[in-house]
């Protein structure tokens, strides 16, 4: 805006593609409006008016199909590790994951006798940010988004967006890479 | 009623004799321990008494017990009369694996999804249950999770069920796999 500000009539901005590219990409983050545990309420109130996560140009989108970023948080079980997948194979690219509370990062918790918690939800879909906390303040999270969009600003449009890590096509069930 | 009270009245109508069934009064919930068969028949008359009314399933649960003898899974039943306000616990005995008991869906509504909860982790069946499927886990797992002896999964659906030894690298070591703002 300052910049467009500055710019009288028949004036001339330079800029690369990808400079705009990601601007747009980063400045206009959509995420999937769903929670699964307590971390959803720190979400909640990340979005709400104290917080307000509007500011860094997040809407909710109530459909993985206008979403461009998931943001996962909460404890992912095994019954809902399928749903997950699904939900983030029908959003389209390109697309951001950030892992939200210990749960998501690593099973937390759950790690040792859960045996109904995934041990992460990178062991089903590929995470871009993980925050720490049990849950994350708003704080957190506003920082890993803020981090996130770090990470865009420096993506080129020629590059892979996910090096290795393109996630296979789901058939029956979930397919997980064998690393 | 006091619970030596309610343990009496009850073993009178099912006509258990003395060291025909196992009771404690004094315990902090009093309890009675009951054959399968006479489930339903003592759940139907505690509801129905005028003197014990107990109209309140609170709590239906499973107690694993591998090394009793013999073993067996327990299946607890804790009661409770809003207008009396006294308490009683029934407990039933069935075998480890392929348990069976009748429904008490049709005493206390409240009984259809800690049947449910009890089948899934558990094994135990509930005769006559309208709607016997699992409540919490996935209708595919394998097995009842809260018995002693049950194995985890390495998989399932290809999601690896154990903690890996790549993941415990991970976690032991505190590599860092994201950003945040503690980093």
């Amino acid at each position: 805006m300052d910049l467009i500000g500055t710019l009288g009539r028949n004036q001339v901005a330079l800029t690369t593609v990808n400079a705009v590219v990601n601007w747009a990409r980063l400045s206009a983050l959509w995420p999937m409006t769903f929670g699964l545990a307590c971390c959803a309420i720190e979400m909640m109130a990340t979005g709400a008016s104290r917080f307000d996560w509007d500011r860094l140009g997040l809407i909710p989108r109530a459909t993985p199909r206008q979403s461009d970023v998931m943001i996962v948080a909460g404890t992912v079980t095994h019954k809902m590790a399928l749903r997950v997948r699904t939900l983030y194979d029908q959003m389209p690219e390109p697309k951001y994951v950030i892992s939200m509370g210990s749960c998501a990062n690593n099973g937390g918790p759950y790690w040792q006798h859960g045996y109904h918690v995934v041990k992460g939800v990178d062991q089903i879909i590929p995470v871009d940010v993980y925050v720490p906390g049990c849950p994350p303040r708003p704080e957190a999270l506003l920082y890993g988004i803020m981090a996130l969009q770090d990470r865009i600003r420096e993506k080129s449009l020629l590059e892979d967006p996910r090096p290795g890590r393109a996630p296979a096509p789901m058939k029956a069930g979930v397919e997980v890479s064998a690393a | 009623m006091t619970g030596a009270g309610i343990i009496e009245r009850l073993a009178a109508r099912l006509a258990l004799g003395d060291g025909a069934f196992e009771a404690d009064a004094e315990a902090a919930d009093p309890w009675i321990r009951l054959p399968g068969e006479r489930l339903l028949e003592a759940a139907k008359f505690l509801k129905s008494d005028p003197e014990l009314d107990f109209d309140t399933l609170h709590c239906l649960s499973g107690v694993d017990w591998p090394k009793a003898d013999p073993p067996a899974i327990e299946v607890v039943y804790h009661l409770f009369s809003l207008t009396r306000k006294h308490w009683i616990v029934l407990k039933v005995r069935v075998p480890r694996s392929g348990g069976r008991l009748p429904t008490l869906e049709g005493v206390w509504k409240a009984a259809n999804w800690h049947e449910r909860e009890t089948w899934d982790l558990f094994g135990v069946r509930f005769e006559g249950h309208s709607d016997h499927r699992r409540i919490l886990l996935p209708a595919d797992w394998p097995g009842h999770p809260l018995l002693r002896d049950w194995e985890w999964p390495d998989t399932w659906h290809k999601i690896p069920v154990k903690p890996g030894r790549q993941m415990h690298e991970r976690a032991e070591t505190g590599q860092m796999s994201g950003v945040g703002p503690f980093d």
